[in-house]
């Protein structure tokens, strides 16, 4: 791993670019992850500038990008619903609290425990819900709405082909903003839905009740954010880890994730993670290390401060147009390729994954059931075991353990056998522990009360040893 | 004489094709080394992360990408090495040719893809036109 001076300063001039490009690119989803949300802007804005400017400097990954994210934002609806902005505050530093303590125990390790079916599923239902939350802001409400959308996608997706160095979904924003304001249009705009302020955020306590009653309320919210957090935080890390081929430290980058939402919540934002997207715009852009990270955060507070009376002019259509697109990119479009292709069992345990998160409107819940899905299907693929018949050689075919004996010993009583000598192969297979080697010496018992003879070949070395430390309690000696 | 040879290789059989005139030009001096050079595109790596179980695999999965071609090179005896770059194919062939002072490029003439290279124009020619050392483009 890189020193921490090579870590700040040793791509300045790229990291300042791709910070400034990052920060441009960062503004329309940090608003429009607030809508989601269901909170002001500001709530966004402020998580996505102190999130991004703290992890610059307590994160295990130099040059990704976290802020205000859609994964989160989604986690956040119910509580911001039925208890208001100041739950959620609360609820962010708590979730900051777990992260770190995940971060300190080392919990970064059980990502290797998440099978690659439901971190695709995790990906596909975030890009349908960020989806199907844009739906209200743009079906039936006018002939405009459409247009504006159209427009903002047509620019999306043409205009990086020609110009690369702006990001182009801040051209549609600046274009169509523009054109709303002169042009008189009838339209949403984010002024409708909460307001802007043009100042830093400050200090202050969240404004709940300190009792069992509050921790009850947001305990739940916070181990879901947490838990999603870090999931999408730890994915986005491996990305950068792969894109410019470079190692990164997954449990500072969990501790420092805490960090910053426990500094977050106190200041007013929403509750945030690493984002795949404004990561992947980082590297492409030239950012690399920390100073990136700490650019993009503080340029996108001056351009709030500075611009943010026109911020509220923003049409919602063209936010719309913009999420759409990210819904887009988040989505992993090789998963059809996926489900014709992986076994079975993945294919299922993948769409079990975005059902479930679709149908609950929450990542954590889709996560985790999709975990013990593959569980499952990892207990009944080990534990099945097949026994193969040639002449009056019998070879094992998978794994003998407690879980797997009552196959074993229900394939000889099920066998008829005329043979007086069998030999019984296990080069296919390995017999684990106790319940093993007494499957075994009840079917050698059984078949000899036949008047049927059975040899053991085959043994592997580890297997030997658990059949030898039980030779004297055997029955069959 | 040509010692140092860039090979550009994505899997495909045009690459393959490829190696079969880089190793003709191998073949010319014993003092040849191939460097075959696989890109690991920045459009893709999100999708081949997530269907990677751990980084490891990654590699082996790339590695097996470019099988086709380093079995050639053995079977005929060049010796070789690999090299997994990151980023736009096109620039950073161009980047580490240049860098390298490759003394000449050896490249396929179309890649896996040819809606994208429609679109946004083929490796090849891009390499051709700013890389400093000569580039046989091989049909």
């Amino acid at each position: 791993m890189q020193s921490l001076k090579q870590q700040w300063f040793g791509n300045v001039r790229g990291d300042i670019l791709s910070g400034i490009v990052v920060a441009l690119a960062l503004i329309p989803e940090a608003i429009a992850f607030s809508i989601i949300a269901g909170v002001d802007p500001m709530v966004g804005l402020y998580a996505s500038f102190c999130v991004a400017v703290i992890i610059a400097f307590v994160g295990g990954r130099p040059g990704m990008i976290s802020a205000a994210t859609g994964a989160m934002a989604l986690l956040m609806v119910p509580l911001v619903r039925d208890h208001g902005v100041e739950y959620l505050l609360a609820a962010t530093i708590l979730t900051g609290i777990i992260q770190i303590l995940f971060g300190i125990f080392k919990v970064a390790k059980i990502m290797k425990f998440i099978p690659n079916a439901v971190m695709i599923g995790f990906v596909n239902a975030l890009a349908i819900l960020i989806f199907m939350a844009q739906v209200p802001h743009f079906i039936g409400i006018s002939n405009m709405t459409y247009v504006f959308v159209a427009i903002t996608l047509v620019i999306v997706y043409t205009l990086p082909r020609f110009v690369k160095a702006i990001p182009a979904p801040l051209v549609a924003l600046v274009i169509l903003t523009a054109v709303a304001m002169f042009s008189g249009f009838e339209l949403r705009t984010i002024g409708d839905l909460g307001n802007i302020t043009q100042s830093l955020p400050s200090f202050l306590i969240p404004n709940v009740p300190f009792n069992f009653e509050t921790l009850q309320i947001i305990l739940p919210y916070s181990l879901a954010l947490a838990i999603v957090g870090l999931l999408e935080s730890l994915l986005t890390a491996q990305i950068v880890d792969d894109m410019t081929g470079t190692a990164s430290n997954k449990n500072k980058e969990a501790r420092g994730q805490g960090i910053a939402n426990v500094v977050t919540g106190f200041f007013g934002g929403m509750a945030a993670c690493a984002m795949i997207g404004q990561s992947v715009i980082n590297i492409k852009s030239g950012g690399r290390g920390r100073l990136s990270s700490l650019v993009a955060g503080s340029f996108l507070m001056f351009l709030i401060i500075v611009l943010g009376d026109l911020v509220v002019k923003i049409p919602m259509s063209v936010l719309v147009g913009i999420m759409i697109m990210v819904s887009i990119g988040t989505f992993d479009w090789s998963s059809f390729k996926y489900l014709a292709k992986a076994p079975r069992t993945d294919a299922i345990v993948m769409l079990a994954t975005v059902i479930i998160v679709v149908y609950t409107h929450d990542l954590s819940i889709g996560v985790l059931a999709g975990v013990l899905l593959s569980a499952i299907f990892f207990v009944v693929k080990i534990s099945t075991l097949k026994v193969e018949r040639k002449n009056s050689h019998y070879i094992v075919k998978g794994q003998l353990f407690f879980a797997s004996t009552d196959g074993f010993i229900d394939y000889f009583k099920s066998t008829d056998i005329n043979e007086k000598e069998i030999t019984i192969d296990f080069s296919n297979s390995r017999i684990w522990d106790d319940s093993g080697v007494a499957a075994l010496s009840k079917v050698k018992d059984m078949l000899r009360d036949e008047g049927i003879e059975a040899k053991v070949i085959g043994l592997d070395t580890s297997s030997q040893k658990v059949v030898q430390q039980l030779d004297g309690i055997s029955s069959s000696h | 004489m040509y010692k140092n040879i860039l090979l550009a290789a994505d899997g495909s059989n045009n690459a393959l094709r490829a190696a079969n005139e880089a190793i003709k030009i191998a073949s010319l001096s014993n003092e040849s080394v191939i460097d075959i050079v696989y890109v690991a595109d920045y459009e893709k790596t999100k999708e081949d992360v997530l269907h990677a179980s751990s980084a490891d695999e990654l590699m082996i999965e790339r590695r097996k990408k470019i099988q086709n071609v380093e079995k050639a090179l053995k079977d005929n005896n060049v010796s070789y090495k690999v090299t997994i770059l990151h980023g736009l194919p096109g620039p950073e062939i161009i980047k580490y040719a240049n860098e390298r002072k490759m003394d000449i490029v050896v490249i396929g003439s179309r890649g896996l893809n040819s809606l994208q290279e429609m679109v946004i124009g083929s490796v090849s020619h891009k390499v051709m036109k700013r890389v400093y050392c000569p580039v046989l483009i091989v049909k």
